[in-house]
């Protein structure tokens, strides 16, 4: 277990990163580059969950949406747009509201976030035991006793949208 | 066959839904199915009645325990209801009184209703008749015996009023209708002071209650005068008899069998049913008596001078019942107080020889009728030649109930003067009801049978009634002389049979029997004097002795006195109530009207321009309000998002804002909305116009 | 704990401002992802700080990551569509459910 406020330099990289490549992923014109960044990202984000403690998510989410999503983004692009030639306006009219929405919505989960974990305020307890040192097996451990059901639930969910993804996709026959 | 005994009614019920429902337009399957199972009830009567016997005789006086099948209704969890049947002596010999005459009256009635318009569903309200009876006969609680005594008083009713589009016929089945209502109000408050305090109405744990003093004595003196209310309306007695006479609007069938042998008897059942009650009060029993004694009198003096048939009978028949009625309520009386009296027996013995010669007597009476074509007497004579079956048996009939030594009526009526010998008030009415009825009974056969004819025309047309008419009168003819001889006295028969508490044994009483027989035998000889020789002229005494005349004739004014104290301050009572409804309630129910129609008016004006300024104006606001806001639809997902991320804001702003201020916030948002609204139209006609280039 | 809270918090915004500004649909979709981020971070966090009962919170990640993919499949499979009937995959094309 980590303490709370004790964050190391790996977090501040981590979050540098993530934090700049996110803005570039929704900031650039080229979609292509946004998807590059888009990768590095995500797998920030790997890193933070390894910073958690949550060294099987961060392989799962290196393996799925690095290896998985980000390609499928990129196959999107090239099936349905110009990358090279077309290099028009990449965000609308709405811009100058959405920053100022998004501005006071970023300064107001803050402000939530501060007054809530501030040292004392008492609304999370903070937890007493380690988490289990081999959190492969727990984890595997809980998805076939305790969430079995969620599981298999999401494996019928993902079949759904599999094949949907193909009655979607497919070519008219005519 | 004694298990099965609930078929007796239930076969009739049948009968009766076949007809009403399918066969009514079948006259001769219809009638030859009620015939048809009027027999086999008979026949199974008999039956239960052998059975029956063969267990009395068996037990040689012991106690015999009387055959009962009981199924409870489970519905008030509080009182016990139950449907059951009870076979005992009484029922047996119930069962086959009715069955008899019921039979008899069902062949009858072939004949006699032949062509009428209604004929299958005469026999259908026969059948629904008979079904009650039997039901009312073979019921084991006082709660059943009630429903089937509605029953039999409906079907008594319909028959009643038959011929419904005679008005007097109406009128009657009206009249005993709600004379009997009255009746039944007794009755109801009897049943439920027994429910209330025995807490069942099964017979046998009713009469335990009595003897165990579950009752106070005024509760069952009250109890006892209930039930005996119902008897008295069923029966005819005193004060509520003056339906009886009026019944005989109806067909003649349908007085022999409800009105004369079986329907009206059921009272005389109820009584000897119901006999613990009466003997557990001795003064209840005593009202009883009187009651009885009253009504047989009464009806007797009544019945000297009428000129109906019919209504002779009728109120032989009123005094016949007031005979049974006495005998045992001096029975009840008596064993009251400790003395063994043959008044029960008396009293159910009557009851089925006064079946048999009664409705014999009105059998013939209807085959005089059909013959004649009326029913005053004072227009016939000398029919014994043109209808001697007819008459014979009339004849005979009338000798019994005259107690002619040696028939039925002899040895009954011999019993109920045993049972009054103690009490000589008693005593000396009913010997002197005796020999009035052996006079009236003779003076009618005199008048109708022997003689000259009156009316040349009418005899001329006289005939004798079909087979099937007269074949009944010969069977019950033969009943009529030897009904009575289960009962001869000194002899092992119906007494230790038919009895209540301990078996009364029977002796000959020689001087007992020559008063009685004498004192008929010199009725029936008055009357051959004053009608048939002559010798002594009627309309002298009637003159000597005008007001006994006018009060028999008028039938002691009850129908007018009734007609003054009742009827007349109820009518004048509701046209009083009408001119108050007239002129108060109408008047406050007009101004109620006016106030209402004003106050519509007011309404109405509100209504014009305050409602529906309000609604079109609400109207008005809303499709105003959603024109402007439905530039908010611009169709754009992201302008949803957006629009979603403001929301977000504003409610967590509203939630962090001290709670007094959310209606002016509201209506910031509303404007805020509306100004977005304005922005997305901007957006999609500047998206409108690209498109526009685009495509130029 | 706050620290991650708050990169969270901003990743959130961020994909926000990405899903209202993105004109590509397929950006749509990437600013989807970053929050589908967000959110797991969060749960994560809590995981590690506040329960340490077990790894529901991580668990809930998986099917999060899960359901995120599945997401990402159909998205891609309905722009596809899109692009088929309207030639072009910017959100301002396809503005239909308007009035």
């Amino acid at each position: 277990m980590t303490d709370p406020s004790e964050v190391g330099i790996v977090f501040w990289v981590l979050s540098t990163v993530i934090l700049v490549s996110a803005v570039m992923v929704v900031s650039l014109r080229n979609i292509f580059h946004c998807a590059i960044f888009l990768i590095l990202t995500l797998t920030g984000v790997a890193g933070i969950f390894v910073t958690l403690n949550a060294e099987f998510l961060a392989a799962a989410q290196v393996l799925i949406y690095v290896g998985a999503v980000a390609t499928l983004m990129v196959f999107g692009i090239m099936l349905t747009s110009d990358i090279a030639s077309r290099r028009i306006e990449m965000t609308n009219q709405k811009a100058g509201v959405a920053v100022l929405a998004c501005m006071v919505f970023a300064l107001g989960v803050l402000f939530l976030i501060k007054i809530t974990t501030k040292a004392g305020a008492g609304v999370w307890q903070t937890a007493t035991e380690p988490l289990p040192a081999d959190n492969v097996l727990t984890i595997g451990k809980q998805l076939m006793t305790e969430f079995v059901l969620p599981f298999e639930v999401v494996s019928v969910l993902l079949l759904a949208a599999m094949i949907g993804a193909i009655v979607l996709a497919r070519r008219e026959a005519s | 066959m004694t298990e099965f005994a609930y078929l007796i009614p239930l076969l009739q019920l049948l009968s009766f839904v076949m007809i009403i429902f399918f066969l009514r337009w079948k006259e001769k399957v219809s009638s030859g199915l009620a015939v048809t199972m009027s027999v086999a009830a008979w026949v199974m009567s008999v039956w239960v009645l052998i059975e029956t016997i063969c267990k009395y005789i068996g037990a040689h006086g012991a106690h015999v325990e009387p055959f009962e099948i009981t199924y409870y209704l489970t519905v008030f969890p509080k009182i016990n209801l139950e449907i059951g049947i009870l076979v005992d002596a009484l029922t047996a010999m119930m069962l086959l009184v009715v069955s008899t005459i019921g039979a008899c009256v069902q062949i009858y009635s072939l004949g006699y209703m032949r062509g009428d318009k209604y004929f299958s569903r005469f026999f259908a309200y026969l059948s629904l008749f008979l079904f009650s009876m039997f039901g009312l006969v073979l019921a084991n609680n006082f709660f059943m015996i009630f429903i089937f005594w509605e029953l039999v008083g409906l079907t008594s009713y319909l028959l009643i009023g038959f011929y419904f589009e005679k008005k007097s016929a109406s009128d009657a089945g009206k009249k005993a209708f709600i004379t009997n209502r009255i009746g039944d109000l007794g009755f109801i408050i009897g049943l439920l002071l027994i429910g209330t305090y025995a807490g069942t109405f099964n017979y046998r744990e009713v009469f335990d209650a009595v003897s165990g003093g579950v009752f106070p004595p005024e509760v069952l003196v009250v109890a006892a005068i209930g039930l005996f209310c119902g008897a008295i309306g069923k029966s005819a007695q005193f004060p509520l008899h003056v339906w009886l006479p009026d019944a005989m609007e109806g067909p003649t069938p349908v007085s022999a069998l409800i009105h004369a042998a079986t329907m009206v008897v059921a009272g005389v059942y109820l009584v000897a049913r119901g006999m613990d009650i009466f003997v557990g009060s001795a003064d209840a029993a005593f009202v009883v008596a009187a009651i009885g004694l009253i009504t047989s009198f009464m009806a007797a003096t009544i019945a000297l001078t009428q000129n109906d048939i019919k209504r002779v009978l009728a109120y032989s028949t009123v005094s016949q019942l007031g005979y049974m009625i006495m005998a045992l309520g001096l029975y009840g009386y008596d064993t009251a107080n400790g003395i063994h009296s043959p008044g029960y027996y008396a009293g159910t013995f009557h009851l089925m020889t006064h079946a048999f010669f009664k409705g014999l007597l009105f059998l013939a009476a209807g085959s005089v009728i059909h013959a004649v074509h009326t029913n005053d007497i004072r227009e016939m004579g000398g029919l014994l030649k043109k209808m001697p079956k007819t008459g014979w048996t009339f004849l005979v009939a009338s000798a019994s109930i005259s107690g002619v030594p040696l028939t039925a009526g002899f040895f009954s009526k011999d019993e109920i003067v045993a049972a009054a010998a103690h009490h000589p008030v008693f005593y000396f009415f009913t010997l002197l009801i005796a020999f009035m009825t052996a006079f009236y009974m003779w003076r009618l056969c005199f008048m109708t049978f022997f003689g000259k004819p009156r009316d040349a025309e009418k005899f001329d047309h006289a005939h004798e009634s079909p087979a099937t008419m007269t074949g009944p009168l010969v069977f019950l003819g033969v009943l009529a002389v030897i009904g009575g001889w289960v009962g001869i006295p000194g002899m092992t028969g119906f007494s230790e049979f038919v009895f209540h508490g301990e078996p009364y044994h029977t002796h000959v009483d020689w001087v007992n029997i020559l008063i009685a027989s004498s004192v008929g035998l010199g009725g029936i000889y008055l009357a051959w004097l004053m009608y048939l020789k002559k010798a002594i002229s009627a309309d002298k005494i009637a003159q000597t002795f005008r007001p006994l005349y006018l009060m028999s004739l008028n039938k002691w004014w009850f129908d007018e006195l009734y007609d003054i104290v009742f009827i007349r301050p109820i009518l004048t009572l509701g046209r009083f109530l009408w001119t108050f409804d007239a002129r108060v309630i109408d008047g406050l129910v007009n101004g109620v009207a006016w106030f209402t129609l004003f106050w519509a008016e007011m309404k109405q004006l509100f209504d014009t321009y305050v409602i529906d300024g309000a609604v079109n104006g609400s109207g008005w606001l809303v499709s105003n309000l959603g024109q402007a806001l439905r530039y908010l639809q611009t169709g754009r997902v992201q302008f949803y998002t957006l629009f979603i991320v403001l929301m977000i804001i504003v409610l967590a702003t509203f939630r962090m804002l001290p709670t007094g201020t959310w209606l002016l916030w509201t209506l910031t948002f509303l404007c805020a909305a509306l100004l977005l609204g304005l922005i997305g139209r901007r957006t999609v006609t500047n998206t409108a116009h690209t498109e526009s280039e685009k495509q130029a | 704990m706050q620290s991650y809270l708050m990169l969270a918090g901003v990743l959130f915004v961020v994909g926000i401002f990405g899903v209202i500004t993105r004109r590509n649909t397929i950006g749509i979709l990437m600013s989807l992802e970053l929050m589908f981020n967000a959110a797991n971070i969060n749960l994560v966090t809590f995981n590690n700080f506040v329960t340490a009962d077990g790894l529901s919170g991580q668990i809930f990640s998986i099917f999060i990551i899960v359901i995120a993919a599945a997401e990402t499949t159909i998205g891609l499979a309905i722009v596809l569509l899109i692009y088929r009937n309207w030639k072009g995959i910017d959100s301002d094309c396809y503005g239909v459910m308007k009035w």
